[in-house]
Order: C-alpha cells, then structure tokens, then sequence
C-alpha cells in the first residue's frame, strides 16, 4: 500500500523538529520531540487526546511558542519568513461567519499579498464548491466549512499544509472529497500532516503514520522511517497500536 | 508601505461592511450612547449654572463608557473562530491589522460622539464662548487618544481572564493625562476663560507617542499567544 | 551572600532608628507648619524610594523586551510590588500631611497627583500580571511597563499645566531647605533604600523559589504521565 508511493524521488527533510518540549504552565503538551520529516510526503499524526498532536501542529505553524528545543522549517528556524510556504486549518474554521466564502478568501488572499479574484475562485474550485455561492459560511455545513477552511489554507498555494481534524463532524462524500485532493496535493508535491481520528479514511494517500502519545513520537510506520522509534515508553499501549484496517 | 495600507484598507472595508449589515452593534451602541447622555442629564442637573463649567467633563466622560464599550467589541469577531490565527501565520505585518482596527474603533466612536454631542448641546442648553472650530480638532485627537491605547490593550486583555473588565483597568490609568487634556480644552472652549491651547498640543504629543507604541510593539503583543 | 542578609538588616534597623532619631529630635522644626511637617522625611524618602524602584522596573522591562531575560523578568516583578508599597506610602503620608496644615485631605499638588497615576499604573500592572492565561506574561507586563513610563512624563506636565490655571495648596513645600533638614532627610532616605533593598531581595529570593518550585513540577509532569497509563 504505502510502500510504492514511497519509492519517489529522494527528499531532503523539510521539517525537522529537535527535542521540542512545550509546557502550559505545569503540563507538558509536548516532551521532547525529536524528528525529521522529508518533503512530498503525507503523514496521518494519530494518537489520543492529549497526546500532544494539535500542540505539535501548533508549534509548526509557529502559533505556539516552544518552552524548549528547536523546529526547523524549509531551512529556517525563523518560521514568521517562511509563513508564506505554510497553510494551516484547524477544527474551528478560521472564517468568518457572516461573509460568503468568495468573500472571506477575497479578504485573506490579500494578507498574502495576492490581489486577484481569479485565485480565489481556482481555490473554491479545488475544494469542490461553487464560488458563486452567497450564502454566509457560518451556514455552511461542516463538511462545506471544513472544504471552504482548506482552500483557505491553500490560498497561497504554501509547500506544507498543517491541517488539525480536518475531517471531524464532516459527512463522508466531503471527507472522501477531500482526501483525494489531498493525495493531488502530495502528488504535486506538497508535504502535508494530518492530525486525525479516523486514520482508516487518509489510508490510501497515507505515506506515513505517526503515532504520539503523552507528548512523543512513539512511532513511525510506512516508510523509511518506519521503525519505532527508541523510547523509553514500555507501556504495552505503544506496542498494541497499529494502523487501523478495517 | 503600500502592502500595509492595501491590508489596512483591506481590513478596515471588511469591518465597516460586515458591521453595516448586521448593524448590532451600531444600533445598540447608538442607542446605548442616548441612555448615557440621558442618565448624565438626570444626574447633574442642566439647569444650574454650574453644569455649563463641567459639561466639558461630563460629555467626556460620557464618551469614554460608550468607547469603551464598543472597545471590548474590537476583536470580538476574530476570537469567534480563530481568525486571529489565520492572521498570526500570514506574512501580513500585524500593524497593518492594528491600524485598521484602530482606524475602524476611531471611526465607529465618532459616529457615537457626533450622535450623543448634540443631545448634550439641547439638555444642557451648551453655547461655545470660545472659537468652536476648535472643538473638532479636539475631538479627533483625544477620539484617537482613547481608541489607539484602546485597541492595543483590548488585544493584551484577550490574553487573560475577565477580559472584560480588564480593558477599562488598562486602560483608565494610562489615560488620565490625555482625558485631563480633553475636558480642559473643551471646557476652555465652552467657557473662554483659560487658553486650550497647550491642552491641544498635549493632546497631540499624547497621540503622536502613544501611536508610534502601538505600532512598535503590537506585534510582540499580536505574536503572543 | 547569605550571611549578608542579617548584616544588612542590623544596618538598616541602626539607620532607621537613627534616622528616627534625626527626622523627630534633631531636625528642626519648621517654622510655618510645626512638627506636623516633620512626616516629610518619611513622605519624600519613601516617594525618592518608589520611583528608583519604578524606574528600575522599566529598565528592567526593556530589558525582558529586548533578551526575554527570566531574570530581568523576577526583577521586574519584585520592584513593582515592593514600589507599589513605598507609593502607598507617599499617598497616605501626603494627605495625612496635609490635613492639619492645609484643612484638606487632597489638591491637586503636582507630584501627588502623579504619584496617584504612577500608583494606578502599577496596580493594573499588577492585576494584569495576575489575570494573565498566558505563559506570555512577563510579555505583556513588560509592553505596559513601557507604557506607563511613557506616560509618566505627560502627567507630570499635564498637572503642573492644570495647577498653572488653577493654583493649589502645594504639598511638600518648594524653595529651599534647612541644611540640617536635608541632612535628615538624606539619612532616612538612605535608611529607606536599604530597606527597600532587603525586602527585594526576599522577594526576590521567594521569587526565585516559586519559580524552581514550578520548574520542578514541571519536570515531574514530564514524566509522569507515561507511568499512569
């Protein structure tokens, strides 16, 4: 399954995360992260609640500031000069709800300096909904919202995509919708992390799962990477964990 | 420059639009200002002699409940959602979101002001013994003055708790010389009986320092998380 | 340092008694107020006290700006609580002054007036320190601290613009002073500079614990989730 798509043209890591620690007063969202991602590639980040995934993304997309240790991202530690390069979308929308979604996009196309209409419209495209629509986004539906999210995020057509649950409350066409862009996407290209709960739905664009728990990567499945990690983690949870097949 | 002004631009006609056409908060605000004016009228009694000597301070004061009022509204939309995200890993610089929110509050209170002035004129019977012109250019700096500390500390207040009240609690403080200078040269005005204008040109260094501030650390302030 | 602490106490308490000693019996006594003034050297030490202590604040915010030192931080923390009571001082000295001599509790003196802004400035940075979610407050708190400095300047033209117009009672006296006066002022100032520096430096030192305390927590939290599944 994975193992063909990973036998692409060799990448360079594009991300690279050095002993992240991030703590929230006395919790430890993150505890020492240490990894190295390659570009083109798509990776399922799954885990419990709590395990520290939505804080990783976080600190990705340098919303998040770490305690401790470093991120790297397309060579840089300076991550607001690469903002550009980097979409982000979450489970809250990151919308407006009371303009249409031509209008939001028009609005954030222009914090990326892009002053036409007519990429707004590809983007819309993209995702699979009309750009003529009028309609507010706070009436979408989820799975309308969350498509109308990711063409925000692609807006300035950025070399990685962060996107957190993106499929969460979303009805099953828009999540399958979705997942093939994805895979064109990562085709193209682009290297995406995916936080979600339903790994089963990403699997077939999937090049490699990345399992955290209590604020590490445990594990890495998929590709070349794909041996667990050295952790001092003995919890027999870590081991019973694996791609979810049915 | 020009990529700043396009996003404050950008920013500034969204806001006007988005609240044109639910028109909440306007029309609450709008009606908000009249009670004020009202209850300012029942409590200081228009017709002793007195209120013509402290109507410079009350019609002050008046504006500053309502600015503040529609000061804790500036971010409101951002937060529903997590749009200030989506600005915060834009390589959009945060001034220009600041400038048109400052720009937006400013616009949106002299609305309030030019509404709730000449309710305060009729009540309070006010005549300006001065030169009255001067009245607008007092008007805009010391507007400015309560809307550029506003906005700014309305963003830090959205990183703590009882971010409500926390606005006013900043804000109050730094404040005082710049609302010592706005009564004392409206009432100079109103009263013509000391000059306003070393009022207004403290008003103006207030506005000149406090902006160059705003605009030098809002990033930091925005960048926080 | 630690055996520094104790000394440094004898010495303050030997400066304040001395300083006592020289503010009510020495000093003489002036000649329009009586011995009611003799609160001012304890008015204006505790006034000379709060402003370096302030003005250390500042500096100490620009600082955390500039290296988002933690250290710097813990300074900025200590000298506005510690300068937040020395102002709390001026401001009940001040009336408490001025109530025998002038018949009022207030007026709108120049320099109490903007002690009283300089004392609402810090209490709001205080509640925001407090009222503060994020792990950026020492952030925030150093942004206002450079606001309320920017801000002290203008108030202190704007009140003595206002007096100008409408002159009042001045509180503190101006013009010139006694030699022996000043020379008990100066003591007690001096006295009260060291004890402002060693109620810092428990603060600061509690400060310093607080902070390896939560350090240690967090350390401890880091690792102990893993043995609870």
């Amino acid at each position: 399954m994975t193992d063909s798509k990973s036998s692409r043209h060799p990448n360079t890591p594009i991300v690279v995360v050095t002993d992240l620690v991030k703590q929230f007063g006395r919790f430890a969202a993150l505890r020492g992260v240490t990894a190295a991602f390659e570009g083109g590639r798509l990776y399922a980040v799954l885990g419990d609640n709590g395990a520290g995934k939505t804080t990783l993304l976080r600190a990705l997309a340098g919303l998040t500031h770490p305690t401790r240790g470093s991120i790297s991202i397309l060579g840089t530690d300076a991550l607001r000069s690469v903002s550009s390069q980097v979409g982000y979308m979450a489970h809250p929308s990151l919308l407006y709800d009371e303009m249409s979604g031509m209008e939001n996009l028009r609005y954030f196309s222009r914090l990326y300096g892009i002053l036409s209409d007519e990429r707004c419209r590809q983007v819309i495209r993209l995702v699979g909904l009309d750009p003529e629509l009028t309609r507010p986004v706070g009436q979408y539906s989820q799975g309308m919202r969350q498509r109308m999210s990711l063409a925000r995020a692609l807006l300035q057509d950025p070399k990685i995509l962060l996107l957190d649950e993106p499929f969460s409350n979303v009805d099953a066409t828009s999540g399958r919708e979705m997942v093939k862009l994805l895979g064109q996407m990562r085709d193209a290209g682009k290297t995406i992390f995916v936080v979600t709960h339903q790994s089963a739905l990403l699997e077939t664009v999937t090049d490699e799962f990345v399992w955290m728990q209590a604020g590490q990567i445990v594990r890495r499945t998929g590709g070349p990477g794909s041996a667990p990690l050295v952790s001092t983690d003995q919890s027999p949870g870590a081991e019973r964990r694996k791609p979810d097949s049915s | 420059m020009s990529l700043i002004s396009n996003i404050t631009a950008a920013t500034l006609a969204k806001d006007i639009r988005l609240e044109w056409r639910s028109k909440d908060a306007i029309n609450s605000m709008l009606f908000f200002g009249l009670l004020v004016v009202v209850v300012f009228s029942f409590s200081f009694d228009p017709i002793a002699e007195e209120s013509r000597r402290i109507a410079g301070g009350l019609v002050w004061v008046a504006f500053l409940f309502a600015a503040v009022v529609a000061l804790n509204q500036t971010w409101a939309r951002e937060v529903r959602n997590q749009v200030l995200d989506a600005y915060r890993i834009s390589p959009a610089p945060a001034n220009s979101l600041f400038l048109a929110k400052a720009l937006g509050n400013f616009l949106f209170v002299i609305v309030l002001e030019a509404l709730m002035t000449p309710l305060f004129i009729v009540f309070y019977k006010l005549r300006a013994l001065g030169p009255a012109w001067m009245l607008i250019p007092i008007a805009v700096l010391g507007t400015w003055a309560l809307v550029v500390n506003g906005t700014f500390f309305a963003a830090m207040s959205l990183r703590t708790r009882a971010r409500e009240i926390m606005l006013p609690l900043l804000l109050f403080p730094i404040s005082l010389p710049a609302i010592l200078a706005m009564v004392r040269a409206t009432t100079a005005i109103l009263t013509a009986d000391e000059p306003a204008k070393f009022w207004i040109v403290l008003l103006a260094t207030y506005d000149v320092v406090f902006t160059t501030a705003c605009l030098l650390l809002f990033e930091t302030v925005l960048q926080a998380e | 340092m630690k055996r520094a602490f104790p000394i440094l106490g004898i010495l303050t308490a030997v400066l304040l008694s001395y300083g006592l000693y020289e503010a009510l019996v020495v000093a003489p006594t002036e000649q329009t107020m009586g011995d009611v003034q003799r609160i001012f050297y304890y008015h204006v030490s505790s006034a000379w006290t709060a402003f370096l202590l302030f003005t250390i604040n500042f500096v100490a915010s620009v600082i955390y700006l500039i290296r988002r030192s933690p250290v710097a931080d813990a300074v900025a923390v200590v000298t506005a609580e510690v300068g937040l009571v020395f102002c709390t001082v001026v401001l009940v000295t001040g009336p408490i002054w001025a109530r025998p001599v002038w018949g009022i509790w207030w007026t709108w003196d120049v320099r109490l007036t903007s002690t009283l802004v300089l004392w609402l400035i810090y209490v709001s940075y205080l509640m925001l320190r407090r009222f503060s979610t994020s792990g950026q407050t020492p952030l925030l708190a150093a942004v206002l601290a450079v606001f309320g400095a920017l801000d002290v300047p203008i108030v202190y033209f704007s009140i003595w613009f206002f007096r100008t117009q409408h002159p009042q009672p001045v509180i503190g006296g101006g013009g010139s002073i006694d030699s022996r006066m000043m020379h008990a002022l100066l003591i007690n100032w001096l006295a009260f500079l060291c004890f402002a520096f060693l109620v810092c430096w428990s603060r600061y030192r509690l400060e310093v614990l607080r902070r390896e305390v939560e350090e240690v927590q967090s350390q401890e939290s880091m690792f102990e989730a893993r043995s609870a599944r």
